[in-house]
């Protein structure tokens, strides 16, 4: 009886297993395939991958929106991680007036998805700034209007990686973590390290830091992770080709659809894939426990 | 609560907060601001002209030649993210938690169900439009030799909103069975076999420890997969059916809300390039959003702590 059933939890789970592998594997065999045989259901592995991952790299761009991608998703992991962390030390080690005011403040842009603000974030980056000094001051001089009419101008980053980067860098998810990793930190430590004469930067540094390893790297898969995968920013505020992401840039090597070369676009989608891939897979003991971690507080 | 609060001094708690606060208030909070002035005026994208019209636009929604259509993707919306909802959570809280019972192999199992966390809704929106191309896709050739049919999964419009629904929850099965391992890790084993001793059979374990147990988990899931249906799924749906989940003519492309802000805002959508009118429906989202994120807030919070003890 017993025996059956532990045979029936390795079939489901080898079920299971199958039906979250199979679109990928199926993707991975056909980046494999000669042309003729990709338009088949044939699924023997061909020796073409490198061929189509040649192509796809060099004739379809895909280096150059993998290359952009990596550059505005290590940008915002790093920016983000660190302003975190920093705001985190805040509102955990310091006394200061209207702290809760100041968390809530933070914790309710959880509830503004970028998604929902695409039409005014559009104006924010792309109206170009003012262009004389005379014009910023009159502008500033009037809160009422800047508030309550719409945006006369902008930061003029539209097709750059500042419009893709600068947004990002702060975070209510990160803020949040870090505040309950620190506050599950004993205040014995801090105690000491004030004691000893330590300033806050060397607490952050030699006590915090090293003791923030599980909730540093449990961030840093969720942001690269979101940064690496965002389609509807990019997709509206980026209008070059050059300087495209690599989500919206499968699109573009997909085109039209008229003689689509889907051997490429297969090895176009399993390359995009391989980066937030790595570093789910280097960071995933930090992740889950700095994850579990967090959960249980 | 206890207090941590150590080091003494006025200016660097504010200095430390400073560039997370310059970020949000100026590339969330204001933009959320402009949301609602941007929402009360008449934009035209294409002749860059704009004029108070008041909630002109808020009626348009309900009154307007886009009412009928914006009410469809309203409740395919809601469906929607019902279906991801309730198919993606149920099976990966049932996968996880056979993948963290002591069996030969779990480990192995567990690796092998969680390497696609990082699946972005664009690769997969990619996968599955080749798979399912109706004319050149594998599964329409298997279907073709063996049952000599060829359904139009792309432009049909119920069996596009099956395949979207599909692909979603397939995306998020990889995302949910991590979130459901981490937290079965801190479920201690003692708890399932002293049930195990008073004689309680396996589906009762699973319902009377491990559901309540993972309740915690499963509310911060309903939230990030509902965050991913209203918003993320985005991605996945422009490529895969270009606007889908489909509805019948008159309200054929309309897809999903975002689907619709971006091509009320951009292309057009209906003849108007109004960005008050795409602005005004995302504010209408936005408080979905906010009567969610309570929710979350105030009941997700008090399980956790239940959880804990």
């Amino acid at each position: 009886m017993a025996s059956r059933r532990t045979w029936l939890v390795h079939l489901i789970l080898i079920v299971a297993c199958a039906v979250v592998a199979f679109p990928i594997l199926f993707a991975l065999v056909k980046a494999t395939q000669i042309r003729s045989a990709v338009l088949s259901p044939s699924l023997i592995p061909g020796d073409q991958l490198l061929e189509n991952v040649r192509n796809v790299f060099l004739n379809a761009n895909l280096l150059v929106f993998m290359r952009n991608s990596f550059i505005v998703a290590v940008a915002v992991t790093v920016g983000k991680t660190t302003l975190s962390l920093m705001a985190g030390m805040a509102l955990v080690y310091f006394r200061f007036p209207f702290k809760r005011g100041v968390f809530g403040l933070i914790l309710l842009t959880l509830m503004m998805p970028v998604e929902v603000l695409v039409v005014p974030l559009f104006d924010v980056i792309s109206l170009q700034p003012p262009h004389t000094w005379a014009e910023f001051a009159s502008w500033i001089a009037r809160p009422d209007k800047i508030l309550f009419e719409p945006a006369r101008y902008g930061f003029g980053w539209a097709n750059t990686y500042l419009a893709m980067i600068v947004p990002f860098l702060a975070s209510a998810t990160g803020t949040f973590l870090f505040r309950q990793h620190f506050m599950a930190i004993p205040r014995s430590l801090a105690d000491a390290a004030r004691i000893d004469g330590a300033s806050p930067w060397q607490f952050l540094h030699s006590v915090l830091v090293p003791m923030s390893w599980n909730t540093i790297g449990a961030l840093a898969v969720i942001e690269f992770v979101y940064v690496w995968n965002q389609y509807l920013w990019p997709k509206v505020i980026i209008r070059r080709e050059e300087l495209q992401v690599v989500q919206v840039g499968l699109n573009l090597i997909i085109g039209t659809g008229e003689g689509v070369q889907w051997g490429y676009v297969m090895a176009g989608a399993i390359l995009s894939l391989l980066p937030p891939l790595v570093v789910f897979m280097l960071l995933q003991e930090q992740f889950m426990r700095g994850f579990a971690l967090s959960e249980s507080k | 609560m206890k207090d941590n609060a150590v080091f003494r001094s006025r200016v660097l708690p504010w200095l430390l907060l400073l560039p997370s606060f310059l970020i949000l208030l100026t590339f969330l909070y204001y933009p959320a601001i402009q949301a609602w002035v941007l929402s009360l005026h008449r934009s035209n994208l294409f002749l860059g002209t704009r004029r108070f019209v008041g909630l002109d636009n808020y009626r348009l929604m309900f009154t307007g030649a886009l009412a009928e259509k914006y009410i469809q993707v309203v409740l395919q919306t809601f469906l929607y993210g019902l279906l991801v909802i309730v198919f993606g959570i149920g099976l990966s809280m049932v996968i996880a938690a056979l993948a963290s019972q002591r069996i030969p192999g779990a480990r192995i199992y567990r690796l092998l169900l969680i390497w696609p966390f990082a699946l972005s809704p664009a690769v997969a929106g990619t996968i599955f439009l080749f798979m399912f191309n109706p004319d050149i896709g594998s599964v329409n050739q298997v279907l073709d030799a063996l049952f000599g049919v060829k359904p139009r999964w792309l432009d049909t419009p119920t069996l596009a909103f099956a395949l979207v629904v599909a692909a979603s929850v397939w995306k998020n099965l990889g995302y949910n069975i991590v979130f459901y391992l981490a937290a079965l890790q801190n479920i201690p084993h003692e708890l399932s076999e002293a049930a195990a001793i008073d004689g309680a059979g396996p589906v009762q374990r699973f319902l009377r420890i491990t559901f309540p147990m993972l309740s915690p988990m499963t509310f911060f899931l309903v939230f990030t997969n509902l965050t991913f249906a209203f918003f993320e799924s985005f991605g996945l749906i422009d490529i895969l059916t270009k606007g889908g989940p489909v509805g019948f003519p008159p309200m054929d492309a309309a897809g999903v809300s975002t689907t619709m802000i971006y091509q009320v805002t951009l292309d057009g959508f209906g003849g108007s390039g109004n960005t008050g009118l795409a602005a005004a429906l995302g504010n209408v989202i936005l408080f979905f959003v906010v009567v969610m994120t309570l929710l979350q807030f105030r009941y997700g919070g008090r399980r956790v702590q239940y959880g804990d003890n």
